[in-house]
């Protein structure tokens, strides 16, 4: 049994609630069990006092679509390292994306890793279970027994389902089991052999561009599958001004669907490539500056729901290549809030509508008690200093690979202490 | 056929001391050079025509350098362009191609800069097939490297011969209207032209069909034509580029049957551009596909210069870069 703890003297900002005042939270059994607004809250004798000096108290942070080496690519990233940078960037859940080697299609998978997680990790890793069969995009997987064995949600990772029939196979049977479908929204035969978002940044590199059509096309057909399937169906990482539309307009007839966005697309834009610079290389292109304040009034009217870091490791010897040839993906668990923070920062995106992407709405939508601070609710949580300037350096990073956007970046908000269960699991040192 | 002027030079041999020191450690992209960079290179250019036209063609300013020529696509004529300007400077030069490198066994292209780096070359001539792969392998290796075509990006040493044959033949490059025709999207040739000609005040025109134009294409160009008379109309200089065959057969065009019909040069579409219009092309040429073969081989063909030209521009890029190294 470990001791209470009690952490006083901070700013409480609960997107679940609204609430945002002083107070203190109390932690009893991995459990947040009294809060107290302005008024002392009653304090166990053998608690152990945390003074937050006025430091920000929020639900640590949800993030929903992170890419692990493990199991298959152990040099990348494993469980343990990904927690490690979790914890330090004050997520306290992930959801794990099936694309593993093996995949995460079969229950016995989504048993180990739950297993192996919780002898290794220092946060909670909540695995997803692929769509499809070696996310070959042909066969379901069994949708029941991979939700038995603990998967959060169903999704085919960086994958996207080409046939419309298929899809709403899936959405159809998914929504016996209420689970949500994360898909990963491109028209393949229109992304081509593109490598970034087409445009005349694209055409002035001499490199093969990616159309926004090719996400909107199947967003489209994907907001109308979900329609009439029921489904509770969440866009993975929409990019671009069209799409937000999209989302806002079938949002108005349809509660079940969602939408997220990689904080790669919300923080950085195609110029960001400069001379071929292979980190900028994405999964979902960097769009146009347009796209970008599109996406961030997206955010602030709702049209998107979740801000994830999109973490995806990559070894240097397949990001130091040619542009066309690299992998795609960056790294982010550890940067993803201070990267967020500067939409507040810079008056884009108020506090609470940020701190309620990365907490509470990735909670509603994959059905989780965590991502609140309410009596009762799992006791994960962050102090972070909203102002601490840093700078990234990947040599200060923890993730095994190095592979980060943001190398260099100038950010202001730093998570001073991460509680996972109400476990210190760190504690930012000067 | 106009003969190449050779105004800059009184001697038979050219004197790179005529010029001041260049500050450009590689040739990466024509956008990396300012203007008066691009004139630089054009008069030393002209000043090396000379060399190859006399009986002993040796100019030997280079002697004692390594030159490599790594070329991860095959390129006849680039290639042996940059070799004879190599030798014609004295330089020891290196054919590596991609069949008989490490690349083929797996090696990266970072791995292949450090094997080299380590052979103490002063410059590296690097042709590939994926845009920026020229410049992820000069942040690599401490000696100059030159940009033979990287991808669907530059062919800097192109444009800039291509330059120096406008100018040869009009006496001038500035005013000029530059009508470029063919698979632009998919042309490197274009982007490096269109960035030299933009810099010295061209008119510049591109003409092709619609699904051949890449985005942006209007903020590069001063027009954008898709009907080939339109665009040739008055045009100074008319530069056709070569269609990939695999983009024919209903790929990008139905055939190139329709392809030559209203895009292929021939000398009732010629006859919108001014009547002492010059015709270029990079090569090699597809002769009943983009271009009539009369007019390839026509009076107003100026292909054959252009090879000559080539072999010029790139002993004066050669020439310009390694004393710039030198120093460093």
């Amino acid at each position: 049994m470990t001791r209470p703890l009690l952490i006083e003297n901070a700013r409480i900002i609960d997107p679940a609630s609204g609430t945002d005042a002083k107070g203190a939270v109390l932690v009893e059994n991995g459990l947040i069990s009294d809060i107290a607004l302005g008024a002392p809250v009653g304090v166990p004798e053998d608690a152990e006092v945390v003074n937050a000096n006025g430091l920000i108290l929020a639900p640590g942070l949800i993030d929903m679509r992170v890419f692990t080496g493990e199991p298959g690519k152990e040099y990348r990233e494993t469980l343990a390292s990904a927690g490690e940078a979790a914890a330090a960037g004050g997520v306290t859940s992930f959801v794990m994306m099936p694309d593993t080697s093996p995949v995460v299609d079969d229950g016995a998978l989504v048993d180990f890793l739950i297993r192996r997680a919780k002898a290794t990790s220092k946060v909670n890793v909540l695995p997803s279970g692929a769509i499809t069969k070696g996310l070959a995009g042909q066969e379901i997987t069994e949708f029941g027994l991979l939700q038995e064995a603990g998967a959060v949600c169903l999704t085919d990772g960086r994958h996207s389902i080409q046939s419309s029939a298929l899809l709403r196979t899936v959405m159809s049977y998914a929504a016996n089991y209420g689970m949500t479908v994360i898909h990963h929204v491109s028209d393949q035969s229109l992304t081509g052999d593109g490598v970034m978002n087409e445009g005349l940044f694209a055409t002035i590199l001499g490199l093969k561009g990616i159309p926004r059509e090719a996400e909107t096309i199947p967003l489209a057909r994907d907001l109308q599958l979900a329609a009439l399937t029921g489904a509770k169906y969440h866009a993975a990482q929409i990019s671009c001004a069209a799409s937000v539309d999209l989302m806002a307009a079938a949002k108005k007839r349809n509660a079940s669907i969602t939408s997220g966005i990689s904080i790669n697309n919300l923080a950085l834009n195609e110029n960001d490539i400069g001379r071929y610079r292979t980190f900028f290389k994405l999964g979902t292109p960097l769009r146009s500056e347009d796209d970008r304040q599109a996406v961030i009034e997206g955010l602030r009217s709702g049209a998107i729901d979740t801000i994830h870091s999109d973490h995806d490791p990559q070894d240097t010897e397949v990001k130091r290549q040619p542009f066309a040839e690299a992998s795609d993906g960056a790294i982010g668990l550890e940067t993803l809030l201070a990267a967020a923070l500067r939409l507040h920062h810079s008056g884009d995106v108020d506090l609470m509508t940020i701190l309620r992407a990365m907490t509470s709405r990735p909670a509603e939508i994959l059905g989780l008690s965590s991502g609140r601070i309410a009596k009762g609710a799992p006791a994960d949580l962050i102090l972070f200093d909203l102002d601490y300037p840093w700078q990234v350096s990947e040599r200060d990073l923890r993730s095994r690979s190095r592979n980060t956007s943001f190398e260099g970046a100038r950010l202001a908000g730093k998570v001073m202490r991460t509680i996972v269960g109400g476990e210190t699991v760190h504690v930012h040192i000067e | 056929m106009a003969q190449a002027r050779a105004s800059k030079t009184t001697s038979s041999a050219a004197s790179s001391g005529d010029f001041p020191p260049f500050s450009q450690r590689h040739l990466l992209s024509i956008a990396d050079l300012k203007q008066h960079e691009i004139v630089d290179l054009l008069d030393r250019a002209e000043a090396m025509v000379p060399v190859s036209r006399q009986e002993r063609k040796s100019h030997p300013t280079l002697s004692g350098k390594t030159q490599i020529n790594l070329f991860f696509e095959p390129s006849t004529r680039t290639q042996g362009s940059f070799e004879i300007a190599g030798k014609r400077l004295g330089a020891l030069v290196m054919n590596m191609s991609v069949k008989t490198s490490s690349v083929s066994k797996g090696e990266t292209l970072v791995d292949t800069a450090a094997t080299l780096n380590a052979m103490r070359p002063d410059v590296i001539v690097v042709r590939h097939s994926a845009a920026g792969a020229v410049e992820l392998l000069s942040q690599k290796v401490g000696c100059a490297v030159i940009n033979a075509g990287d991808g669907a990006h530059e062919h800097p040493t192109q444009a800039l011969l291509d330059a120096l044959t406008i100018r040869n033949h009009k006496g001038r490059i500035s005013g000029l209207t530059v009508a470029i025709c063919g698979d632009i999207a998919n042309s490197r040739v274009v982007r490096s032209n269109l960035l030299l000609l933009g810099a010295l005040n061209v008119r510049t025109r591109v003409i092709a069909p619609r699904n051949l134009l890449p985005a942006g294409i209007e903020h590069l160009a001063t027009e954008v034509f898709t009907d080939m008379r339109e665009g040739l109309r008055d045009a100074d200089v008319v530069m056709m580029l070569r269609l990939q065959h695999e983009r024919a057969n209903g790929r990008m065009i139905p055939s190139v049957r329709e392809y030559y019909r209203f895009y292929g040069l021939d000398a009732e579409k010629l006859s919108f551009a001014k009547p002492d219009a010059i015709v270029m092309h990079p090569g090699p040429m597809n002769r009943g596909v983009e271009i009539d073969p009369a007019i390839a081989d026509g009076p107003a063909s100026v292909i054959t210069d252009q090879v000559e030209m080539g072999v010029a521009v790139r002993m004066a890029v050669l020439d310009a870069l390694l004393p710039a190294r030198n120093e460093i």
